[in-house]
């Protein structure tokens, strides 16, 4: 095992699935020269050279395209979006194209592509460049969407991505990639799909994904600490598909759940997992589901107005206090 | 038409309660989909259909118990030619999907008073309506025979909450939160001048499964077994310093500690090992003589008494057996265990140490012929060559049937027993 970041976990699998397999290509903005905007791809260029590491126009739709081509054909590109926020322009070629062409042309052609990009606010960068939309791709038969929190799940998903037959895309998040982890010398590939118990515990069940699964999990640490709560954590690793069989098993076993998203609370991915929740877990709540996400604002550029707006460490707390006293488990 | 009939799911099962009906009528079922959830003697399980159709009619209700071989159920083909053939032979027409039906018609203002006027009794009288309860605390209500309009709920608007139905249902204090396991005691004297009659200061508690098994199970242990107890006090100064040097070393490996309980699991399987005479059973013209050492480690739980048992434990090392018994006893409040995991257990260990019991008796399982019954750690004063000194004392029970066992058999049991305690690196060798 060796600590490692998020970022490294990336360049590191990418690196060594295109020595393995020669099928593996890169495209995207600013990936080959500049070496990525958050470095991923760092000597990736040079290694490998201009024909798998390919800088593209600042044209999203078209360079998407290209790789829904590749795959068709057989290739794996794995294009890197530099932020979820301009995928937009791409939602056509994703939406249309590769999520349908398996179903549409009869199985004839698979799609085994992989988009890298990264969401989150709390960066400062504005509206139009902090969002969490991963809902949108989630929404979408045909894809699959994971969203890793640590750097061992980072490498272990992205393997699996590359080697999985459908387009997948693969959520990152610009504040995790400084984040250390232990991450195994030999990737191990894992199943897409399966959501992990990070915490276990008894009291309460505190649902993540991405940035929020380690905020739940620092939050379960401290209420533990200080407060002799008994938190279990399930981070939620893959959107679509959703493993509801962890979550109705824990929430089962705890009888209340607090779900912390990024993502805006109305129509969220908090919605689908209390939704499910309440299909799988009906007669076992002592509370109403409970989530915690964004404000519904358009981002706020200020500081302080930002910090209000994004859900937190402390909100989180809050929540989860607030359902334990409904079910008399603080008094 | 095909019949959905209560299972037998464990070789002692003669009846059993529908916990909960998984399909609703009209809801296709393939061979392999759970129809519903049984509940046995000692545990919940999934009962999987046999066959392929629909759902047409629910004969028994959830709650309710019935013999095995009991139809519970009629499957027929989705054109209700079933149900109806059913109907001549049942006259139990309720299909669960139509209760809650009812009380989401209820207007809206109604609704609010209702919310207003907090006991449950008012709620009885203004047209039976049930109180507001999560449906955690329904189902727990249900499993525990709990009448949910004698509850006051404490939850946010007066909902009824899981805790408000444990409260209700037991009139002992809330079990602690850390992992307590308890001797199986003997049942109550019956109050028999209070059952049946209307004493408002009596509220009757029907048994559930586990209580009416424990019941049936001690008192037959107690009248058939003649019980003899013997006691050994057992110095466990080094063992307890043992366990701290161990479990240092255990977490600086990351791995789990180890309990003072799960040392004396260990030592009783090693002490079995070498005393095979205690590891029997009587069975009436003979005796059975166990080849292997299950250990049943008794756990209180919120519904009763279970006891999972640790297979193989003398071959299992103290780590093992302190996972091992971690994830029974965890599986054991939440009644997951499976029905072999609380069976064909040679010998039990029932530990209330955590209470501050000194020391106590405790009744033997049957067919087992000995149960240990582990009392708490105290400092006592002792004298060692003539000195007063300080010294940390356990005293355990050997509850033993004596129609297998004779007193200096267990004596020496014993005696093997404390020899291993008092000098515990031999626990683990």
């Amino acid at each position: 095992m060796a600590v490692i970041t998020y970022r490294q976990a990336l360049h590191d699998t990418l690196r060594e699935e295109m020595l393995v397999d020669e099928d593996v290509f890169l495209i995207g903005e600013e990936i080959g020269v500049f070496e990525g905007s958050y470095k991923i791809t760092a000597g990736l260029l040079d290694e490998f050279g201009e024909k798998r590491v390919r800088d593209t126009p600042i044209a999203e739709e078209g360079f998407v395209g290209a790789a829904v081509g590749a795959a068709m054909l057989g290739l794996r590109p794995v294009a890197e979006l530099m932020t979820i926020n301009f995928s937009l322009i791409a939602l056509d070629q994703i939406v249309n194209h590769a999520a349908k062409i398996y179903g549409m042309f009869g199985g004839q052609c698979s799609v085994p592509m992989v988009m890298r990009t990264p969401g989150g606010g709390g960066q400062q960068l504005g509206a139009t460049h902090s969002q969490n939309i991963e809902l949108y791709y989630a929404f979408v038969p045909g894809l699959k969407v994971v969203a890793p929190s640590t750097p061992a799940d980072a490498r272990s998903l992205l393997l699996a991505s590359i080697r999985d037959n459908d387009p997948v895309l693969f959520l990152e998040n610009l504040s995790l990639y400084n984040t250390k982890g232990e991450v195994p010398e030999q990737a191990e590939q894992v199943e897409i799909g399966k959501a992990a118990v990070t915490r276990p515990g008894s009291d309460v069940t505190i649902i993540g994904y991405s940035r929020m699964a380690t905020v739940a999990q620092q939050v379960a640490e401290k209420l533990a600490d200080e407060e002799g709560i008994s938190a279990e954590v399930v981070d939620l690793r893959s959107l679509r598909p959703l493993d509801r069989d962890t979550l109705v098993q824990s929430v089962r076993k705890t009888g209340c759940a607090v779900i912390a998203e990024d993502d805006w609370l109305t129509y969220g991915i908090g919605a689908e997992v209390a939704a499910s929740l309440s299909d799988g877990a009906f007669d076992y709540l002592d509370v109403p589901v409970r989530r915690v996400a964004a404000a519904e604002v358009p981002l706020p550029y200020a500081k302080p107005l930002e910090r209000a707006a994004l859900p937190s460490a402390d909100s989180l707390t809050t929540a989860v206090r607030e359902t334990l006293d409904a079910v008399g488990r603080r008094r | 038409m095909t019949e959905i009939q209560m299972p037998r799911l464990s070789d002692t099962m003669e009846e059993g309660v529908i916990a909960a009906w998984r399909k609703q009528v009209g809801d296709t079922i393939s061979r392999g989909d759970v129809v519903a959830d049984i509940e046995t003697d000692k545990a919940i399980m999934e009962l999987e259909s046999y066959d392929d159709g629909v759902l047409e009619k629910v004969l028994i209700g959830e709650g309710e118990t019935v013999p095995i071989g009991t139809p519970i159920g009629l499957m027929g083909d989705g054109s209700g030619a079933a149900a109806e053939a059913g109907a001549q032979t049942s006259a139990q027409p309720t299909a669960p999907a139509e209760q809650p039906a009812a009380s989401t018609e209820q207007p809206a203002a109604e609704q609010e008073s209702a919310r207003e006027s907090a006991p449950a009794v008012e709620q009885q009288e203004d047209g039976g309506r049930r109180p507001k309860s999560s449906p955690l605390a329904r189902a727990v209500a249900k499993e525990q025979g709990v009448d949910l309009s004698t509850v006051t709920g404490t939850g946010p608007g007066g909902r009824i909450i899981r805790a408000d139905i444990e409260a209700a249902a037991s009139v002992a204090p809330a079990e602690p939160a850390e992992q307590a396991t308890a001797a199986p005691e003997t049942p109550a004297p019956a109050v028999s001048e209070a059952v049946g009659t209307s004493n408002e200061d009596v509220e009757e508690i029907p048994l559930n499964n586990i209580r009416k098994v424990t019941a049936k199970r001690l008192t037959e242990s107690k009248q058939q077994a003649p019980h003899i107890y013997l006691t050994s006090a057992i110095d466990v100064t080094d063992l307890v310093a043992f366990r701290a040097d161990l479990n240092e070393r255990l977490q600086a490996a990351g791995g789990p500690k180890v309990s003072v309980n799960d040392l004396v699991v260990k030592a009783v399987a090693t002490a079995l090992r070498a005393n095979p005479s205690v590891n029997v059973s009587f069975d009436g013209d003979k005796l059975l003589q166990h080849k292997r050492i299950h250990l049943g480690v008794a756990v209180a739980t919120d519904s009763g008494l279970m006891v999972p048992v640790v297979a193989d434990a003398d071959r299992k090392s103290v780590s093992e057996i302190a996972a091992d018994g971690r994830d029974k006893a965890e599986r054991a409040r939440e009644r997951k265990l499976k029905p072999d995991e609380m069976t064909g257990s040679t010998f039990s260990v029932s530990n209330l140490g955590m209470f501050g019991i000194e020391e106590f008796t405790a009744v033997i399982n049957p067919p087992e012929a000995g149960i240990l019954a582990v009392g708490a750690t105290r400092d006592e004063v002792q004298v060692r060559d003539g000195e007063f000194v300080a010294r940390k004392m356990l005293r355990v029970t050997l509850s033993a049937d004596h129609r297998a066992v004779d007193g200096a058999v267990g004596a020496q049991f014993l005696q093997q027993l404390t020899s291993l305690l008092e000098d515990p690196l031999r626990i683990i060798a």
